[in-house]
């Protein structure tokens, strides 16, 4: 058996919705997913990312004026039952009157596949997922993991032309999500199949996005590869929910910022630049008799192991966060000199 | 340890001496009556033997199979419908759904008879389109009829209640799978009420078994247990008769909720 069915473009066209009580959940959106892509849909919760999930999946149509394609075909009014898309879930939705090996089979069976096929295709997946020895457990004996890897099979099952994932590792603890990241990434990328995945958690749209897009009140904020929206965020929105960032207020002259932490030399600055953001791996704490123009004291500092978390304070509103490697101690109150490097400095 | 076992011991005595007082005693007394008659014990082999009774077993089981089915069906669906759409007057729907729990059989007797009986409203209509008047309120399916009409609230209930819990995610994975609406019915929403059509049903069969009123009423052509229990007892004074048929119906009522139970119990464990 192959995973030989070509991939899938999809493309939404003005495609907004308007629920019955009258929430506008999206904004008219265009924007197309070529064949094969992975695109992370990336927003904190009600920014509409899971509603656009939905209108792909056509568990909801858009309002009139939308339109889905898929390949260029109108799937705007196709019920999702014969879109022939998988979908995963956040609560898993794992059938609880059937074993493993029977959710797997589940749409296989529904296709009237003759049972040897099914069995096979099955044993195929239980050994991708890594889960053969579960094949004929109850659901509620598995762990989450193990759910959401028999809810992966079970979609993958069906050779979909799109697998759309909504908050796949939600509910899973930082180490399990970590490990099931890696092998959705690893099965994402063999079977090269178009991927449609929900997010609320930043770490994992960077991971596993071939593209981002940020989404905020129903509408898109940006779109871009996972580093063009970390380093060159359009907006404040998507600058501050990405990541961490650090913000310094002041003025600029002469090709010199001057702020309460001190003043920074920065030779391309805009004449007009009132506040500026960094990340935190572009400021550091300077070496002994390096020349600095900004300081501050520590408020707090947790080591991390391979570094420390430094919160400094500047006379800012919030401290600034640096990522400090130096193997030294630092206590609170501490006076530290700062040096921040100018190729990383946004201004929105 | 020991402390421990009279605890428990301590515990379980009020429900002990209630399942004593009011079911062990009275149902051990009836079992020995039902052997002390002119026959003696083979009042209980006459419920197999003697076609009057046999036949009455048999329809009393089938009236009350067919009505705890029947509602299960209209419940089922009434009540995800109810549960899943809400339009102006749902609440005043459900309200009269469940009318009918407060009537006692004798009043839902009388409205089958309006309905189908020789004055009945389906008769009328029948005469003035066929001819022919259709009356049933006096045979089996009229009192099917009344069962039905005063299982429904009973089930209704839980089966919206269960409804609720369903989980609207499940549905939408099957129908990702490719699963049409009525698969999605089959393998997601009457597995996943089917801990609550177990105990809604068992609930229906019982009260059908046992339902006197209704069939007091539509009388006439009607034989089941409860009504043959009525005449051994009052018209022919066949004590031991009534005592040994009601003994039967007990036991046959109660396998039925036993069995009920332990299915449902399967399920919900599958369930997790």
């Amino acid at each position: 058996m192959t995973e030989a069915s070509k991939p899938l473009a999809i493309a939404l066209e003005n495609c907004a919705k308007t629920f019955a009580d009258g929430t506008k959940a999206l904004e008219p959106l265009d924007f197309a997913i070529e064949a094969g892509e992975t695109v992370v849909f990336l927003g904190p919760s009600g920014c509409g990312k899971t509603t656009t999930l939905r209108i792909i999946a056509g568990l909801e149509e858009p309002d009139a004026g939308g339109r889905v394609l898929f390949d260029g075909e109108d799937v705007t009014h196709l019920p999702i039952e014969q879109r022939n898309v998988g979908m995963v879930f956040q609560s898993y939705a794992l059938f609880p009157n059937m074993t493993v090996a029977g959710n797997i089979g589940y749409g296989l069976r529904i296709r009237k596949t003759p049972d040897a096929a099914v069995k096979a295709r099955v044993a195929e997946m239980l050994g991708m997922m890594q889960i053969t020895k579960l094949a004929d457990r109850r659901i509620d004996q598995l762990s989450g993991g193990q759910r959401q890897r028999v809810a992966l099979a079970r979609a993958i099952a069906v050779r979909p032309r799109a697998l759309l994932l909504d908050e796949p590792l939600t509910a899973l603890d930082a180490k399990l999500r970590d490990t099931l990241r890696l092998d959705i990434d690893k099965l994402l990328r063999s079977l090269g199949i178009t991927a449609i995945y929900v997010t609320h958690d930043q770490a994992e749209a960077m991971a596993l996005g071939d593209r981002i897009v940020v989404m905020e009140h129903g509408r898109v904020a940006q779109i871009g590869k996972p580093r063009e929206i970390y380093q060159r965020p359009a907006t404040r929105f998507v600058a501050e929910f990405i990541g961490t960032m650090n913000r310094l207020t002041g003025t600029t002259k002469d090709g010199v910022f001057a702020c309460s932490a001190g003043s920074l030399p920065w030779a391309g600055a805009p004449a007009t630049a009132t506040e500026i953001l960094f990340r935190p791996e572009d400021i550091r704490v300077a070496e002994s008799g390096e020349v600095t123009g900004l300081q501050g004291t520590v408020a707090a500092a947790f080591f991390l192991g391979d570094r420390t978390r430094l919160f400094v304070e500047v006379g800012e509103a919030r401290p600034l966060v640096i990522e400090s490697t130096a193997r030294r101690d630092f206590s609170h109150g501490e006076a530290v000199r700062l040096a921040i490097d100018p190729r990383g400095l946004l201004v929105l | 340890m020991r402390h421990e076992v009279r605890r428990l011991i301590l515990l379980l005595l009020p429900a002990g001496i209630f399942f004593a007082a009011f079911f062990l005693l009275p149902m051990a007394r009836l079992f020995f009556i039902g052997g002390s008659g002119k026959t003696g014990w083979a009042a209980y082999a006459a419920i197999l033997t003697d076609m009057h009774y046999f036949s009455s077993l048999v329809s009393t089981l089938g009236v009350a199979t067919a009505t705890t089915v029947a509602t299960l069906i209209i419940s089922g669906i009434a009540g995800v419908f109810l549960q899943r759409h809400k339009f102006p007057g749902n609440g005043a729907l459900v309200a009269m759904l469940t009318f009918p729990l407060a009537f006692p059989g004798v009043v839902i007797g009388f409205m089958v008879i309006m309905l189908a009986g020789r004055q009945g409203l389906i008769g009328q209509v029948t005469q003035a389109l066929t001819g022919e008047k259709l009356v049933f309120a006096y045979t089996m399916a009229g009192l099917f009829m009344g069962y039905v009409y005063f299982s429904i609230p009973r089930t209704i209930l839980t089966v919206m209640a269960a409804a609720e819990k369903l989980d609207p995610k499940l549905e939408e994975a099957a129908r990702s799978l490719g699963a049409s609406p009525w698969r999605v019915a089959l393998d997601v929403i009457i597995p996943g009420l089917k801990p609550a059509f177990i105990s809604a049903g068992a609930i229906c069969f019982a009260t059908a078994v046992g339902a006197f009123g209704t069939a007091f009423t539509l009388a006439a052509k009607i034989n089941v247990l409860p009504m043959v229990i009525y005449t051994e007892f009052t018209l022919s004074a066949n004590i031991a008769m009534a005592a040994a048929l009601s003994f039967v119906l007990g036991i046959v009522t109660w396998l039925v909720l036993a069995i009920a139970r332990t299915a449902a119990g399967s399920t919900v464990a599958a369930a997790g």
